[in-house]
């Protein structure tokens, strides 16, 4: 029997796991992938929004700005890639610059600070490649940039090493009350739980609406399609570029990513399927087209990987948080951008919420640290040296693209919650990431998997499922 | 830190020739350092024959033109250390490298030769929409998997590219008892030779569709499942009414190899937009000096005989000047025009011995019946005729010593094509 | 009538071949003689080199490759892949190994192209 049983291992899942991890609780999260963050908290912005985008007094505008002031203090103390860079929304009509200082005022009521306006020419001072066009920006000193992958990673290992049980490829058929709690159906087994949170992202429906019996809670998938440029444009802009927002989103941005590429995106278009993250032609001119428009230097031969992902936008057009109308069972829905800003704080709360409910009692054991995987790009030569004695693995450049070395692509498989397939080696260690996209090193990473996981090559996956990428030994017999 | 005479970076087929010619110019203070477990470099996945034509005079498999280079270099008591990745290179031409048996090391070095191939462009690097999934490899991945993993990849296969590498996996994926359902080319002609596009495509019957791209890939549980292909139009724009689904579980793309330049960047070598690679002289010099480059990182050959070729004279270059350094020099600009796409070396020193250059280029299209004419300052000094030139093959052109001593003189060298007739 | 692509040049001549009577083989098409033989040898008694690669027991190299050590006749290549399905060589292998002798009855080897030591 779980005293709190959590549905989906993304951003949100994983957060709220680390924050009833303080308690005594037996907790799992389970995942219908084989790895944490395999939804929408692996496909989005990266940004930590300032918090002047949502209405006042809506979950989004109160939990944006909370969970931005959480940000430098949890990443420090699970150390995964945040950075305050500050963003600009970019204002190309001089008859709109007062929606630049509507949104001011709005994000004033919301409690951000460091917000202004400024002209086109202070804009370009601050960004030189921004276009002629742009008349004035909002800037937001707060605004920041994560590793919105890396983030969610931290999370689960840290919730683990607290006692979290991870159960992944683990996909939840049905939930049943049973007297004052669940019975989850996982795959073949069925587990007891007295608390369920939802946190399935843009699947979030379909798992509420069961347990209730009735349509309840609608989920529309809006997909966003996203262009990464090459580390070498790194330098086309250092704060997050915004549009003036629209009626379906934000927009498309042009931001500097954690580790030093550009991103572009993303389109807003809603699709039918939960599961389309398809990149499309036309969603991708689009979000690189309109992306030149802020920095019309943006070069397409420098784009090294596109990638969608779907936002899981609630019909109620707020969060929606808290106990459902089935007692002891939670939503946390509908966490659509700000919800990688607001994750954090959300967790506080329901947490906090769960936790008086079973009246749990704080751990005085809680290992509030994390220390990330050692990256041997960012470190300094004598660090290197340091690091090779004591592991010599870490002397093995297995992706030549981001220098990552097979001691920290071994430490990746070995972590708690650790990797089992290509693309959780590379989230974890940014082995692939580079401009040959795993031409090179998918081999190596092949060889380390099923060395380290005692698997057969032919059973290497690039993300679980039937996404083996050998199909059989060419000495078997035709 | 140690010191070095010469530091090659790369033990393919470019390493191991310019490392021999250098030991045979007299320089004993060498060291080739290769990442790969194994030297030889891309060669020894690449099973296939037809290597060696120009230097052996006999057709031999890339494992096996491998092994007679690495013969050179170990016959000469050469030094090499494998499993050593170069992570930079300093313009006043420090090396540092890391290894899981020497930890990380600094090599000063008074002349570097880069040698370190290239890479295969990624789909990113094209734009195909579509899923991401299981079932796509660059074809150079792929080779890599069945040849020297022994694995499959894959059962019905597409392949977006007939450059040889696209030509050669088809088949070999014909051999591994894969389906190949098309070659698929962007372009209304292939850049890989005749003989490949008779032997590995024709032999199986297997559709070569020129003026056609990938538009969409489409995947299920994780592994593709179709291809969708279009027709483009002449500005290489995707005619979406013409598409086609195919119905596969792999798609090879052969798109491009793209020269890795990344440790020349990090020395401020000057890199040329054109070829990818740096821009060097007649000495195979970069825009920094003492450090050299040749083969693959330089542009990308055709022929690995011609790598050993240019690798050859770049370590004779690197050995003189270790003995002699350089005078202050002033160069002459060379340029392709009119359909020559670009012309390696980039410039011609004006200070050193006139001995023979030899000119490498490529052309934009496929022309027949054209004059290749070497112009100095608007003046023809030499020419060739040719039946055809076409992208895939790199064209030389030999300038003998007296016409090495006559440029010189001049300000300017110009390659240029004057067409008979377009293809 | 059977059309070529010669392969001996970029120019890849589109070969005619009137092949009604073998013993006089016509080819037009071609720009050079050398397209005339190869139109000939091509329909009497085309022949490809095979290459692969086979596992190795006792090395660190897992794999060497092979090639057959003369072209083959064109219609024996599948039959000779079958055969070098079935080899597992034994360290030390040397360039030139024979791996497999007389592959399908055609006098010709399978020999290592590769060394596995």
């Amino acid at each position: 029997m779980y005293d709190v049983f959590i549905v989906g291992a993304g951003v949100v899942g994983c957060s709220v796991a680390r924050e009833l991890a303080r308690y005594q609780l037996k907790i799992a999260v389970a995942d219908k992938e084989n790895d944490v963050s395999m939804g929408t908290s692996k496909a989005n912005s990266g940004i930590v929004h300032a918090g002047f985008d949502a209405h006042t007094g809506t979950n989004k505008a109160i939990y944006n700005v909370l969970g931005a002031r959480m940000f430098p203090e949890l990443s420090r103390e699970l150390d995964f890639p945040f950075r305050q860079n500050g963003a600009l929304v970019l204002c190309f009509d001089e008859s709109e610059k007062g929606k630049l200082y509507e949104l001011l005022e709005q994000g004033q009521r919301n409690g951000v600070k460091g917000l202004s306006v400024i002209d086109g020419r202070a804009v370009r001072e601050m960004e030189p490649n921004v276009a002629n066009e742009v008349v004035a920006a909002l800037y937001a000193e707060t605004s920041g940039i994560v590793s919105p992958y890396e983030m969610t990673i931290a999370l689960a290992e840290n919730a683990a090493t607290n006692g979290v049980e991870f159960l992944l490829g683990q996909e939840v058929k049905n939930i049943d009350r049973d007297g004052d709690g669940f019975k989850v159906k996982l795959g073949r087994k069925t587990v007891k739980a007295k608390i369920v949170v939802n946190c399935a992202g843009v699947y979030a429906d379909e798992i509420y609406n069961k347990v209730v019996g009735e349509k309840k809670l609608e989920i529309i998938s809006r997909k966003g399609e996203y262009c990464l440029l090459d580390k070498k444009c790194g330098g086309l802009c250092d704060k997050t570029l915004f549009q003036l927002p629209s009626a379906m989103g934000k927009g498309v941005l042009v931001a500097p990513t954690t580790h030093g590429n550009i991103i572009v995106g993303p389109t807003a278009d809603d699709v039918p399927s939960k599961n389309d993250v398809d990149t499309t032609f036309n969603g991708l001119n689009n979000a690189f087209n309109t992306a030149t428009k802020s920095v019309p230097s943006l070069a397409r031969r420098n784009i090294i990987t596109q990638f969608a992902g779907l936002r899981a936008h609630s019909t109620e057009g707020d969060f929606v948080i808290g106990e459902s109308d089935v007692p002891n069972f939670y939503n946390v829905a509908g966490i659509e951008s700000p919800g990688l800003t607001s994750a954090p704080a959300i967790a506080v709360d329901v947490a906090e919420e769960i936790a008086g409910k079973l009246q749990a009692v704080r751990k005085d054991n809680f290992i509030s640290r994390r220390k990330g995987i050692s990256c041997f790009a960012k470190m300094s030569d004598s660090e290197r040296e340091e690091l090779i004695k004591q592991n010599p693995l870490y002397g093995k450049i297995v992706c030549r693209c981001e220098n990552v070395t097979e001691g920290e692509i071994v430490d990746s498989i070995r972590r708690p919650v650790g990797a089992t397939d290509l693309d959780g080696v590379k989230r974890r260690t940014r082995a692939g990431m580079g401009r040959c996209q795993m031409g090179f090193c998918t081999p190596r990473i092949m060889e380390i998997l099923s060395r380290e996981l005692g698997k057969d090559m032919t059973e290497i996956t690039k993300f679980g499922k039937k996404s083996n990428v050998a199909l059989g030994r060419t000495d078997e017999k035709l | 830190m140690k010191n070095c005479d010469l530091v090659i970076i790369g033990g393919g087929p470019a390493g191991l020739a310019a490392a021999t010619a250098a030991f045979d110019e007299g320089i004993r203070d060498l060291v080739i350092l290769e990442r790969e477990e194994n030297l030889g470099g891309i060669l020894n996945q690449c099973i296939h024959n037809g290597f060696g034509l120009h230097t052996f005079k006999e057709e031999l498999t890339g494992p096996e033109y491998a092994a007679r280079y690495e013969e050179f270099v170990f016959e000469r008591g050469i030094d090499y250390k494998l499993g050593s990745t170069v992570i930079n290179v300093t313009a006043d031409k420090v090396v540092t490298y890391v290894s899981e048996q020497e930890g990380l090391q600094k090599i000063a070095a008074k002349a570097i030769i880069l040698t370190c191939g290239c890479r295969e462009r990624p789909r990113g690097g094209i734009n195909i929409a579509g899923a991401r999934a299981a079932g796509i490899f660059s074809a150079g991945t792929a080779q890599k998997l069945v040849n020297i993993d022994g694995l499959k990849v894959g059962k019905e296969v597409v392949v977006l590219g007939s450059g040889d590498i696209g030509l050669i996996m088809a088949r070999r994926m014909t051999f591994e008892g894969a389906k190949v359902k098309a070659v698929v080319e962007l372009m209304p002609y292939s850049s890989g030779l005749n003989r490949n596009i008779v032997q590995c495509l024709n032999d199986f019957n297997i559709p070569l569709m020129f003026s056609h791209t990938v538009v969409d890939i489409k995947a299920k549980n994780g592994r593709v499942s179709s291809v969708v292909i279009a027709k483009v139009d002449e500005r290489l724009q995707p005619i979406m009414e013409t598409a086609k689904e195919i119905k596969c579980d792999t798609l090879l793309l052969s798109v491009g190899l793209l020269p890795e330049n990344e440790l020349a960047g990090y020395a401020g070598v000057e890199i040329s937009p054109i070829t990818n690679g740096a821009i060097v002289d007649d000495q195979m010099m970069t825009s920094v000096e003492g450090i050299f480059e040749c083969g693959n990182v330089l542009h990308v050959h055709d022929l690995v005989d011609y790598v050993s070729k240019e690798s050859r004279h770049a370590g004779i270059c690197a050995a003189k000047y270790i003995r002699n350094g350089v005078k202050t020099a002033e160069f002459v600009p060379t340029c392709g025009t009119n359909g020559v796409r670009y012309v390696v070396p980039q410039k011609i020193r004006k200070d050193d011995d006139a001995e023979q250059i030899s000119l490498r280029m490529r052309v934009s299209n496929a022309f027949k019946n054209v004059e290749i004419a070497v112009l100095l300052d608007g003046e023809k000094i030499v020419s060739r005729r040719k039946q055809i030139v076409t992208p895939g093959e790199m064209e030389t052109i030999v300038l003998k010593p007296e016409l090495v001593a006559k440029v010189k003189q001049g300000n300017k060298l110009e390659v240029t094509l004057n067409v008979g007739g377009v293809k | 009538m059977r059309e070529l692509i010669c392969i001996n040049c970029p120019l890849g001549c589109r070969l005619s071949v009137d092949d009604k009577d073998l013993a006089n083989i016509k080819v037009s098409g071609n720009t050079c003689p050398r397209g005339a033989t190869y139109a000939v040898n091509e329909i009497t008694a085309p022949k490809r080199m095979v290459t692969s690669s086979v596992p190795v027991i006792g090395s660190k190299t897992k794999r060497v490759s092979v090639k057959t050590s003369a072209p083959i006749a064109k219609s024996k290549i599948f039959e000779c892949l079958d055969e070098i399905k079935n080899i597992r060589a034994t360290a030390p292998v040397k360039i030139g190994d024979v791996l497999l002798a007389n592959v399908c009855g055609t006098d010709v080897d399978i020999i290592a192209t590769r060394e596995a030591k």
